[in-house]
């Protein structure tokens, strides 16, 4: 790990200055999300074959869908006999921080960017690698997103067939150990920008004691995690920009 | 009522996929709206933020292993940054205290 910058073809600031740099910069990031998707996937897995999923449906659906909270959803839905009508507004619902996530990645690329790429850097949207394709400095690189997501996709699609297949073998105390990595990495996209910038670490903190009290009230701790994050994202980084709008200048940093 | 597993999938796949795409898709302009532009900015760290606390706490079998997990993970974070030698950190973290509580 250590040569790693070596390896990257390092432009300033630590960051590759080629594409080559960022899919090599991009799969080692996406190791970590691979090996904690692998694991969430499992617990996935078992709940899909316990509704009566096939391995083989169990791969398409992770592999197309690509969402935690989602899937499980899905499968919840699938279990009920839902409706077209009620499968689409679930989905809706569950998935509608992409959404948000999405219109904040559009100002990352470039508005040059062909639309093919459009196309591929969509599929890229989940929670960790959405959080690592934004933390990069100026425009993304659509293969580095590529890249995360092709090695984390293979644990994720992996996870859930296995834990479809041999959902009983891996030890209780690896499953337990590996499903906080994906909080891990969180924390190390979230607290190197909050040590740096008084304000985002405030809000970082407001935004974890907030979700905390949104858990223990009567009457909020019932909302799903999923609807929790898009409530809280729309309060407080609408707070947060109402208090403190960034400056123009980062136009200019975003345009080299 | 669509009991057939596989249209099932194929509706709730493309329906995720289009939420991610439409505004990748339609969004191509730099958007000028000052608070706008300030309130995308601060999405991922409000996002990221609530579901990390206090899932990470509650996701393992024991509060305390999940609690050590916070610490260190916040620690590591903030002295070396490195995405996977923090998600390492916490794993190892449950993992030996997993022996404790």
């Amino acid at each position: 790990m250590e040569n790693s910058s070596s390896i990257n073809n390092t432009g300033v600031s630590g960051y590759p200055s080629t594409r080559k740099g960022w899919v090599l910069r991009g799969l080692r990031d996406g190791f970590p999300i691979c090996m904690g998707y692998f694991a969430v996937a499992f617990a996935l897995g078992i709940e899909a074959r316990r509704i009566g999923l096939s391995a083989f449906q169990s791969f398409l659906m992770s592999t197309g869908m690509v969402a935690s909270a989602g899937e499980f959803a899905a499968l919840m839905l699938i279990e009920s006999h839902a409706g077209v009508f009620e499968m689409i507004t679930t989905c809706i619902i569950v998935n509608l921080r992409y959404f948000l996530m999405s219109c904040s990645l559009s100002q990352k690329l470039k508005s040059t960017l062909p639309s093919i790429h459009r196309f591929g850097v969509a599929y890229c949207i989940t929670d960790e690698i959405f959080g690592l394709s934004s933390a990069v400095p100026g425009y993304l690189e659509p293969f580095y997103s590529y890249a995360i997501t092709f090695i984390s996709v293979a644990g994720w699609s992996g996870g859930t067939v296995m834990g479809v297949l041999v959902g009983n073998i891996l030890p209780a105390a690896a499953v337990n150990a590996l499903s906080v990595s994906l909080y891990g990495m969180f924390l190390a996209i979230i607290i190197p920008p909050a040590k740096q910038n008084r304000f985002i670490g405030g809000l970082v903190a407001v935004s974890m004691a907030v979700s905390w009290i949104f858990s223990i009230l009567p009457l909020t701790k019932g909302i799903s995690s999923g609807f929790k994050v898009i409530i809280l994202t729309i309060l407080l980084a609408g707070a947060a920009a109402a208090l403190k709008p960034i400056e123009d200048d980062n136009d200019s940093e975003q345009e080299d | 009522m669509t009991d057939n597993i596989y249209i099932s999938l194929l509706i709730m796949c493309l329906t995720v996929y289009m939420i991610r795409l439409l505004p990748l898709l339609f969004l191509r302009k730099p958007i000028t709206n000052r608070f706008i532009r300030s309130f995308l900015y601060y999405v991922p760290y409000v996002t990221l933020a609530v579901m990390t606390f206090p899932a990470i706490v509650t996701v393992t079998d024991n509060v305390w292993s999940g609690a050590a997990a916070l610490v260190v993970g916040l620690i590591v974070a903030w002295v070396n940054g490195d995405l996977f030698v923090v998600a390492i950190s916490c794993c190892a973290t449950v993992f030996l205290t997993g022996f404790f509580f």
